[in-house]
């Protein structure tokens, strides 16, 4: 049987998948999402849980772009904390419980909703190949569907094997087969490969758990939201337990370390640092006597609860033992083991910054299967394949994130020209822009160049379109005129007597000072509604550090505007050692930007670099 | 844009010394620099003034306005008189200037690339300047600034990674057990590193480093007659010689000019396995100082030079000569034979390395020095106001860090991530 072909084909329906699809169908692509079961689509098959510190970030940022990801994070939520709250505005990072079963099923609501986008139930095992370009797929029923473009985001299932103790057996997630086929497909394309590991806690039930007793953490009495257009909470909120492990919950661990897959010697992978299992916490911290556990209830009408802090491969029986050795689970039971999961990444250096393969025309990736870890981190890229596929089936040009605009930037370009040694997760710190690239300005950031793309729907453009009008308004009424010291003093501001006048934004700059100090001053500022002041204090607050940092901006987009054509010969520029023209030869920066970010690149390298592409642009306009 | 200046001619003393201007501030830098309201333009002889009034030098200026210049911008030069403390001192009075800075190796080149004032055969003639990468740069910082400098880098590099590592841990882990407040920590690495910037700012060491010139060792076996090479090249017996070997236990130092560049030679204890326990000392310290001197003369043949005591650009030559039959490549203190020859060995090896890595990098390791310390000021001005400012803090110290690139090497978030990972247990 043969599908009427489309444009975009997106294989998964996870994280990744979900937003690539609706990115895809956004853009106005015919879209289909071939999913193995419908019920799969947006399922977390990890902590339930969305955002966090640079996570939290990304969600906003999909969401300026209309993506999906943070309204149904909002509908989910059941427990929302800004993480940070005391800290700056840049560091600030929405997080939420989400009930795994409504996230699911309001994922699942978008995208069948969603116009232009087709969900398919089946199993993909091969592509359809028009010479070397991927131009669609073959399901397993032996049906095709013509593409123009293949988002594949199947996360964990190149060479999946789960691991309980010494018991292993292939598989993607727990109850997934991986598929065979198509992973041999991709393995004739020769991709570059790496094999990465990652652990999950046993699932505990929550009504064996003795809540009496543990420490309990709700959520914000003032609950901050991920989308730019959700107003309030909809599911019933909930509190998390906290509880601890202790010296007796250590020894069984350390008494069975030989049975744990990872130290075993079963698993070759490397795992993600910031996610070590409780074997690797009791080992490389032995003398800590205990170590934090949060009890995250899966959602509201679900008993399950995960044990967040003690991931772990030891065989079962271990695995009850010590849970039962800590403080409130004595009588806990498990529902689902805990395991750990090894699979192959393709080195995510074998892309472009649009997620497409150099090597293999018409398929993208994103998600796990780039070596990263996250629901975030997925969706994000997601976006990114999802948005460049059908700009590439429209015959228009890619939309390429910038590490100035987005984390979503920088994320890809730490993906594609840096690759990854362990799950590659983002962290403020990554971002060298953190202070102009807030949650809070995502929108003012990103939904410009989303309206621009097309991708933007009526809704969010007319509630972004307003908020601009009353952020220019009230900037305006804070920069229409200046004031003496004299002026700024009479309303009870510190100020020095300098004799410089000051408009009303310089004067938030002031430590101390808030925007309500200065309604004194210009009482038409009164009006301003309560978000619109808490944005413009959070602009003042970094204005001149943003300042200080433009230069390297304008400097950085420069570079990156300076483009590389794919066929470029590095090793025909003269003068560069043979090891740079190696070592760009096969990193193919694919701008100035990406070069100078390379290890070993010089000033002068990039100089050289930069005559040759001048020198081959002039040849061509000539 | 950012107006970039350096030294354009060859560094050392020499008769006149140009320096470069290029940018946008360029000629509005020339009305700070002699107090006239406008200048720069054409051809002028004006007084340079220090920041407080100080007459710095007299120069000739020649202005180039862009876009027909060098560099497509506008370009002012700076003919002033070539002694090293004179150049020293314009080149930081320049740095003062608002929107100036030194120029990185190889910009004024990219400047004129960008602006398509140069073709590509003259671009591709900046091959040479491809080590110019911030690792080497902190090579050569360290052999130009010297050993002692070198190692206080490296602590500077282990405190400030270790400092940035503590405030991201808080920011990127808040919801971890990692501790909220780390402000005490984080402020004693900082004071470490703020005060011996200070200190290196003052110019203690680099100025004691321009007034001893380059350390040129002479390494030998016993009785090759490095003691005579040694009172012959300073005129004068500052080494007692004897026929009996292991006569120089003690390394003998001599200051002395070549050419213009002022050089210590040191005449050392013979290399050999001694039995007497002084001698055996000797032996030990002249291997510490030939390793730490700017350049080595080995009087031995060459196939013979000890592989760890070799380093490029070092000079063998024969001992002797006066006993050899064949005196190519030998050299003999005590007839005089070849001593010209190795005289003007020296000369150009060290006249290089002047050249290449001499005073416009220790202005511009100042200059960085200068920028870093103001970036660990505001730092902690920020830590002391708590956890509530340390978004600020951080990008402060990340400012800081990155003008000390060229002194401690690149600081990576791969970095930072190492340190919080090996100290703190986390994940969730």
């Amino acid at each position: 049987m043969k599908h009427s072909p489309v444009d975009v084909v997106v294989i998964g329906g996870g994280h990744a998948g979900s937003e690539a699809a609706h990115a895809a169908a956004r853009m106005g692509a015919r879209t289909v999402l071939v999913t193995l079961r419908r019920d799969g689509i947006g399922v977390m098959s990890c902590n339930p849980a969305i955002g966090g510190l640079g996570k939290g970030h990304l969600v906003r940022e999909i969401d300026a772009m209309d993506g999906v990801m943070g309204r149904v994070a909002d509908r989910a939520g059941i427990q929302f904390r800004l993480l940070n709250r005391r800290k700056g505005p840049a560091v600030r990072g929405p997080r939420a419980q989400a009930d795994r079963a409504i996230y699911r099923s309001a994922m699942l609501a978008e995208t069948e909703a969603r116009e232009g986008l087709e969900i398919v139930e089946g199993e993909v095992t091969d592509f359809l190949m028009d010479g070397a370009r991927v131009a669609g797929v073959r399901l397993s029923d032996g049906s095709e569907i013509p593409a123009g473009a293949v988002v594949l985001t199947t996360g964990t299932f190149l060479r999946g094997v789960i691991h309980i103790g010494d018991v292993r057996r292939p598989g993607g997630r727990m109850g997934d087969l991986p598929s065979v086929k198509l992973a041999e497909r991709i393995e004739s394309f020769e991709l570059p490969l790496g094999r990465l590991k990652t652990g999950t806690p046993p699932r505990l039930d929550g009504r064996t758990i003795n809540w009496d007793g543990l420490e309990s953490q709700p959520g914000d009495d003032e609950p901050e939201l991920f989308s730019f257009l959700s107003s309030k909470v909809e599911a019933p909120q909930i509190a998390c337990g906290i509880t601890y492990t202790n010296p007796r919950t250590h020894d069984i661990i350390r008494d069975n370390l030989s049975r744990s897959a990872m130290y075993g010697g079963h698993i070759e992978g490397v795992g993600p640092r910031y996610c070590p299992s409780i074997e690797d916490k009791v080992v490389r911290f032995a003398d800590k006597e205990q170590h934090q556990i949060f009890l995250e209830p899966e959602g509201v009408n679900d008993p399950t609860v995960y044990p967040n802090g003690i991931s772990t491969s030891l065989p079962e029986d271990v695995q009850e033992a010590y849970i039962r050795s800590i403080g409130g689970l004595e009588n806990a039971t498990i529902l689902q083991p805990g395991y750990a999961i090894e699979y192959d990444y393709v080195d995510p250096r074998a892309l472009n910054a649009q997620l497409a393969l150099r090597d293999v025309p018409g398929l993208y990736l994103a998600g796990q299967i780039n070596g990263t870890t996250g629901y975030e981190e997925a969706a994000a890229q997601g976006l990114v394949a999802g948005l460049n596929a059908a700009l590439a089936v429209q015959g228009r040009e890619p939309v390429i994130f910038s590490r100035t605009d987005s984390y979503i930037g920088v994320m890809i370009d730490d993906l594609t020209t840096r690759g990854v040694a362990e799950p590659y997760r983002m962290f403020t710190s990554r971002a060298e822009f953190r202070l102009s690239l807030r949650a809070d300005n995502a929108d003012q950031r990103l939904t410009p160049l989303a309206m621009e793309l097309g991708c933007v729907g009526d809704t969010r453009r007319a509630a972004f379109q307003q908020k601009m009008e009353k952020l220019d308004h009230a900037r305006g009424l804070l920069t229409s005129e200046r004031y003496t010291p004299k002026q700024i003093g009479s309303v009870g501001i510190k100020v020095k007597e300098d004799g410089n006048r000051r408009t009303g934004l310089d004067v938030l700059a002031f430590p101390d000072v808030v925007f309500e100090s200065l309604i004194p001053l210009v009482p038409e500022l009164d009006a301003t509604e309560a978000p619109i002041r808490r944005q413009i204090e959070n602009d003042a607050l970094y204005a001149s550090y943003i300042e200080r940092q433009k230069r390297d901006v304008v400097a950085l987009r420069r570079d990156e505007a300076q483009v590389i054509p794919v066929d470029f010969d590095f090793a025909a520029v003269d003068g560069l050692s043979n090891e740079l023209k190696q070592k760009l030869s096969r990193a193919r920066p694919e701008s100035l930007a990406q070069a100078g970010r390379m290890e070993g690149m010089t000033p002068a390298a990039l100089a050289l670099l930069l005559a040759r592409l001048r020198r081959n642009g002039q040849a061509k306009r000539a | 844009m950012d107006t970039i200046f350096a030294l354009a001619s060859a560094p050392g003393r020499a008769g006149v010394a140009v320096i470069r201007i290029s940018g946008p501030a360029a000629f509005p830098s020339i009305a700070l620099l002699t107090g006239a309201g406008r200048g720069g333009r054409g051809r002028t002889v004006r007084r340079l003034f220090s920041a407080d009034g100080g007459v710095l030098d007299d120069a000739v200026i020649v202005g180039f306005p862009g876009p027909g210049s060098f560099t497509g911008e506008d370009i002012v030069e700076l003919q002033i008189h070539g002694s090293v403390a004179g150049v020293s001192a314009v080149l930081g009075r320049l740095a003062e200037l608002p929107d100036l800075r030194m120029a990185e190796p190889g910009e004024f080149t990219r400047r004129a690339r960008e602006n398509n004032r140069m073709d590509l055969a003259q671009v591709e003639g900046l091959a040479d300047l491809i080590d110019a990468e911030t690792e080497a740069q902190r090579k050569q910082a360290q052999a130009v600034l010297g050993g002692a400098l070198g190692k206080v880098a490296d602590g500077w590099r282990e405190n400030l990674i270790r400092a940035a590592a503590l405030i991201e841990a808080t920011i990127d882990f808040a919801d971890e057990e990692v501790p909220v407040d780390v402000t005490p920590e984080v402020s004693e690495l900082l004071l470490a590193v703020q005060s011996d910037l200070s200190h290196e700012i003052e110019g203690v060491r680099i100025a004691e480093r321009i007034r001893q010139g380059f350390e040129v060792a002479i390494v030998g076996p016993p009785n090759a007659g490095k003691s005579t090479l040694l009172n012959t090249l300073a005129g004068r017996a500052a080494a007692i010689t004897s026929e009996i070997a292991g006569t120089t236990r003690d390394v003998i130092e001599v200051r002395m000019d070549l050419a213009g560049l002022p050089v210590t030679l040191l005449d050392t204890a013979g290399l050999r396995d001694a039995e007497d326990k002084i001698e055996a000392m000797g032996v030990a310290l002249a291997r510490e100082r030939a390793t730490a001197a700017d350049l080595r003369v080995f009087l031995m043949d060459p196939a013979d030079v000890p592989v760890d005591l070799w380093r490029e650009g070092d000079i063998a030559m024969r001992p002797k000569a006066d006993l050899l039959g064949d005196t190519d490549g030998a050299v003999s203190g005590l007839t005089g034979q070849g001593v010209d020859k190795l005289i003007a060995r020296v000369q150009d090896t060290l006249g290089q390395r002047s050249a290449s890595a001499g005073l416009a990098t220790r202005e511009r390791h100042r200059h960085a020095m200068m920028v870093a310390l103001d970036g660990l000021t505001a730092a902690q001005g920020l830590l002391e106001q708590g956890p509530e400012m340390y978004d600020l803090a951080a990008e402060d110290l990340r400012h800081a860090i990155r003008a000390l690139e060229s002194l401690v090497g690149r600081v990576d978030v791969e970095n930072l991530l190492d340190e919080i990972f090996s100290s703190f247990c986390l994940g969730k």
